[in-house]
């Protein structure tokens, strides 16, 4: 299955596609995309390149267990809905800030973009555990 | 469309329950998955059907110009597709160990191994 | 208040840990809380018997009338005096009892834990409060009853207390919602002024059986009275503070309290005199044909909750007062009398009456606390139980044309007196007989208990009008509610020569009588004792065992063990009941292939419908998982075109990845094999196209039924403008349902968790086995 070819397609595609992914839980709030997606492009990512060049080397990409990012994305998407606890407001109620960029106007940043982070680090990791766990066999 | 997606979900059901009917693991499991499908495609379809325009609200307005899809069903059945997997997932590695454990994949044999 | 009641559900988490402190004093250290308890309730009697009434109330849940409230008036009181009260004697002597007990700790916070919930009983105002409370006593009552939990006997009698008494409490939650919803409100406090409504109510026959089923069951009335005695299985402590002073008495509590609400019917009357009676004779009888002493004392129990039950139901002033006063006077007096029992069998090592005698040289302070008990309990001036048997043969008197309740009253008077001989006297006196232990006098903490509730005893009734006006008035003044009048109770041990007082002299002569003919009542109930083996208990007994075969047979008749009956059966009911409802309401559209459908999506419906069949026609592992694939992509295409870029790529993705995960797991995979014959693959075949067919109905009939107006109108208008986003299916998975998300979320997580322990973490030796 490893081929030269496909070693050399998902070195140089991995970053893209993580790249890629990353922009689909960003502009998920506005735009088709977000943490679901977001999740299964770039695990998607990680799989090819463990095709391609061996369970071991992704695993050493990754650089930690892949359970733990189930475990950090779960943290963070409850973490963001503890936040508004502080304001006295019911559990999840949505905390928004607004930043202005030079050169891009202003932005929204809320508790809503951080719960799909979360998802997409859950996403990113179980399928990652499941697959990496089935290849490694 | 809607006449013939009902006919598409039948046919997706009835597959899925044929399959699901049988001693063997492996095509309990694909008809498991099957029928996932068959109850994604009705829920959408129930939601109702609407060409082309999705629920997102166009830059400038502050809601979306109608006719646009129903939104709700859309999100009930995205949570459904990546669960599907994790349940597939689980399930094809369960038939596997099982598999491992007792050296056959019909179901009435399992019944009384005990390993 | 709030706190009062909490406080034991406090020193109940935390007292299990004191042994380890020190091994000696814990009982003292321990009594200090419901010691306070007394003190601080003691501080409301002032107040209270001056008429004043004290309300908390917390929000619950406010839409179903469910609030966290208490209410102390006259009656609550009272019982909360003797909760905290006999509970610090209990605890103090519980010391001794179990003293070098493993689990002393855990013991006493059960004892606590019961201390707190009682008292949550008799102070809860809203219904379910109660409930929860009541609820909370009989759970105590199991673990307690079954604290020697490595004895066969324990369990089984502890498990029989709940059953009864739990079922007694569904009986009792379904009474009480309807007696809420009779009344319109849930507050006992103001239960009281709209008895009118609840008299008059259509279901105040229903209410009333429900009710007094709970409290029936859980004071031991017949024909429930039977867990009663088996329940003498727990520690002494247990039985004289659970069993005889306060837990048992919550039935009684539960009648006095909703006396103004729905006493003064005649089905009150007949169901709730008739019933104490029964349990009155009925415990009399057993409680004479005893020789364990607690199963003695335990059956004199049964008959005095009998009493007091028969005095609410009848329902008058004098009935209500005396009820009060025979409640005090037995629960100090048979507290005392238990934990003279638990000591005797500390000390001597047996409990039977026939083998027990001059005790009272070895244990002359136990020997006092038993005699002023029993002197008590036979109504003896100046004791209080003279007056509280005083009172009960006055108001027996007072109820006119039901003139067979006061024989019976006098019947059961002896009876008392009898008992009192053996558990008081008996076994005190007469001469010594060898005994399994040599007997010694108890340690002071065994008998400091029983003095104190029986000195007590003696007090009210040497200062009877100071205990009348200030604890037993309010408490009957709470249960007669409107009908009261103002006719203060005035008691006093000398009346003047009435014949209620020729009537209690009568009942202790023929008690001796009773007593001294002993023997032969025995002998006469060894004949009757083949009657008496069908009692309710075998019954129970019958209908326990019934239960369980039903189980078992029921079990084997639905769980086969083949998953495809299971799927048979769960289909079959899908399509029967929908299909019932589906049959004439499906209107097939007239023409079933409209112009609107356009050439690419009829071929895209036969793709997948083409697709669905190779995956059920393949015959082999790769077709399969092939066809299956190109299914989920049949999806995804269907999904862009009908306006959810957001399913589509989430479909495409999932789906390449499923193919992936069913290829890399397919080479470990069984080959394709047909396993079942060829006429079950046709029924198989034709029930899936019946299922297939209804699904296909169900689809139709929700498409061209009539629309409802969806939520989505609400997430459209409002994504943009409150939670900033375009996306509306974006905004409802990770804003407005956020929290669905969340599980979902953990689902997935469950599941990649499931497949790492399924693959990487197996056992030595099952590895081996594989």
């Amino acid at each position: 299955m490893t081929t030269v070819i496909l070693r050399t397609a998902a070195r140089y595609l991995l970053p893209l596609m993580l790249l890629f992914s990353v922009f689909l839980v960003l502009r998920g709030h506005h735009e088709p995309g977000g943490g679901f997606v977001g999740g299964l492009v770039a695990s998607s990512s990680v799989i090819l390149y463990a095709l391609a060049s061996g369970v071991r080397d992704a695993a050493h990409l990754l650089r930690t267990d892949p359970r733990m990012l189930i475990g950090a994305g779960l943290l963070l998407a409850l973490a963001s809905g503890l936040l508004s606890f502080f304001g006295g407001q019911p559990f999840m109620t949505g905390q928004w800030v607004s930043l202005v960029l030079p050169g891009m106007g202003e932005i929204h940043v809320g508790t809503p973009l951080v719960f799909d982070v979360g998802v997409y680090l859950v996403v990113l990791g179980t399928v990652l555990t499941i697959i990496l766990s089935l290849l490694e066999q | 469309m809607e006449t013939l997606l009902a006919f598409v979900i039948g046919g997706l059901y009835a597959s899925a329950v044929y399959l699901m009917l049988r001693r063997s693991l492996v095509k309990l499991v694909i008809g498991l998955a099957l029928l996932s499908h068959g109850a994604n495609l009705l829920i959408f379809t129930i939601g109702g059907l609407t060409r082309t325009r999705a629920p997102i609200i166009a830059e400038g307005d502050l809601v979306p110009a109608p006719p646009f899809a129903d939104p709700l069903p859309q999100a009930l059945i995205l949570t459904a597709i990546v669960i599907s997997f994790g349940v597939t997932a689980f399930a094809v590695v369960l038939l596997q160990r099982t598999y491992q454990a007792v050296g056959s994949d019909d179901l009435d044999r399992m019944k009384t191994t005990d390993t | 208040m709030t706190f009062a009641v909490l406080s034991g559900f406090l020193a109940a988490v935390v007292v299990p840990f004191l042994p380890r402190f020190g091994r000696y004093g814990t009982g003292r250290t321990v009594a200090l809380v419901p010691a306070a308890l007394t003190a601080y309730f003691g501080s409301y009697i002032q107040p209270v018997g001056a008429g004043e009434t004290f309300r908390t109330s917390y929000a619950w849940a406010p839409a179903l009338r469910v609030e966290f409230s208490l209410h102390l008036d006259g009656l609550g009181l009272l019982f909360a005096l003797l909760v905290s009260g006999i509970g610090a004697l209990v605890a103090i002597y519980a010391g001794g009892y179990l003293s070098g007990h493993r689990h002393l700790g855990r013991f006493y916070g059960f004892l606590l834990f019961f201390m707190a919930s009682m008292l949550g009983v008799v102070l809860a105002d809203n219904m379910l409060t109660l409930f929860v409370f009541w609820e909370l006593t009989s759970l105590t009552s199991y673990l307690l009853i079954g604290f020697d939990h490595e004895r066969e006997e324990s369990r089984k009698a502890a498990w029989q207390a709940l059953l009864v008494t739990g079922g007694g409490g569904l009986a009792l939650l379904a009474g009480l919602l309807m007696l809420g919803e009779a009344a319109g409100t849930m507050e006992l406090s103001e239960l009281a002024s709209r008895g009118g409504d609840v008299r008059s109510h259509a279901l105040y026959l229903p209410i009333l059986l429900l009710i007094l089923l709970g409290a029936f069951t859980k004071s031991a009335q017949f024909p429930f009275h039977f867990w009663l005695p088996s329940a003498m299985e727990a520690p002494a402590p247990v039985s004289a503070y659970l069993h005889s002073a306060t837990m048992v008495k919550a039935g009684v509590y539960l009648l006095a309290r909703l006396s103004p609400a729905m006493a003064g019917t005649d089905a009150w009357w007949y169901l709730v005199t008739l019933g104490g009676t029964a349990t009155m004779v009925c415990g009399a009888y057993l409680a004479l044909c005893g020789t364990d002493l607690k199963r003695i004392l335990a059956y004199s129990t049964v008959s005095a909750l009998g009493v007091l039950v028969m005095l609410l139901g009848m329902g008058s002033v004098l009935a209500a007062q005396a009820a009060m006063v025979f409640l005090l006077a037995h629960a100090l007096y048979k507290g005392a009398l238990f934990m003279v029992a638990g000591a005797v069998d500390h000390e001597t090592g047996s409990r039977d009456v026939d083998r027990l005698g001059g005790l009272w040289r070895a244990m002359p302070v136990t020997a006092a606390a038993a005699v002023l008990a029993a002197l008590s309990m036979a109504g003896i001036a100046p004791f209080f139980g003279f007056l509280g048997k005083e009172m009960l043969l006055e108001a027996s008197l007072e109820s006119g044309g039901r003139w067979f309740l006061l024989p019976v009253v006098v019947l059961a008077g002896a009876v008392f007196v009898a008992v009192a001989c053996m558990a008081g006297f008996r076994v005190f006196f007469g001469s010594s007989l060898p005994t399994p232990k040599q007997p010694h006098e108890a340690p002071l903490s065994l008998w400091l208990g029983p003095l104190l509730a029986s000195a007590v005893g003696l007090a009210l009734g040497l200062f009877a009008s100071y205990a009348a006006a200030w604890i037993v008035s309010p408490a009957a003044t709470a249960i007669l509610g409107e009908r009261t009048g103002h006719q203060p109770l005035k008691l006093a041990l000398w009346h003047g020569l009435t014949p209620a007082l020729a009537l209690s002299g009568g009942s202790i002569l023929l008690g001796l009588l009773v007593y001294a003919n002993r023997g032969r009542i025995l002998q006469m109930n060894r004949r009757l004792e083949v009657l008496l083996r069908h009692g309710p208990a075998w019954w129970y007994d019958l209908a326990l065992g019934g239960l369980n075969r039903f189980a078992l047979a029921q079990t084997r008749l639905l769980q086969t063990g083949y998953l495809r009956h299971y799927l048979l059966v769960i289909f079959a009911a899908t399509v029967g009941l929908s299909g019932y409802v589906l049959i004439g309401s499906v209107e097939l559209p007239a023409r079933l292939l409209g112009p609107e459908i356009r050439f690419h999506e009829a071929a895209l419906a036969g793709l997948l419908l083409l697709a669905a069949l190779a995956a059920v026609r393949s015959s082999t592992r790769l077709a399969a998982v092939a066809a299956l694939g190109v299914v989920g992509y049949g999806v995804a295409l269907v999904f862009i075109l009908y306006g959810a870029p957001d399913l589509a790529m989430t479909q495409f993705a999932i789906e390449t990845l499923t193919v992936i995960l069913l290829v890399l797991v397919l080479y470990r995979l069984p080959r394709y094999a047909v396993l079942s014959s060829r006429w079950v693959r046709i029924r198989d075949a034709a029930f899936a196209l019946v299922t297939g067919a209804t699904v296909t109905a169900l689809v139709l009939a929700a498409v061209h039924g009539p629309a409802y107006e969806s939520v989505s109108r609400y997430y459209a208008e409002r994504s943009f403008a409150e939670a900033h986003g375009r996306n509306i299916v974006n905004v409802i998975l990770v804003d407005f349902r956020a929290l669905d998300t969340l599980g979902e979320i953990t689902v997935l997580a469950v599941a990649a968790v499931g497949v790492h322990a399924l693959l990487k973490l197996r056992p030595k030796n099952r590895e081996d086995a594989a």
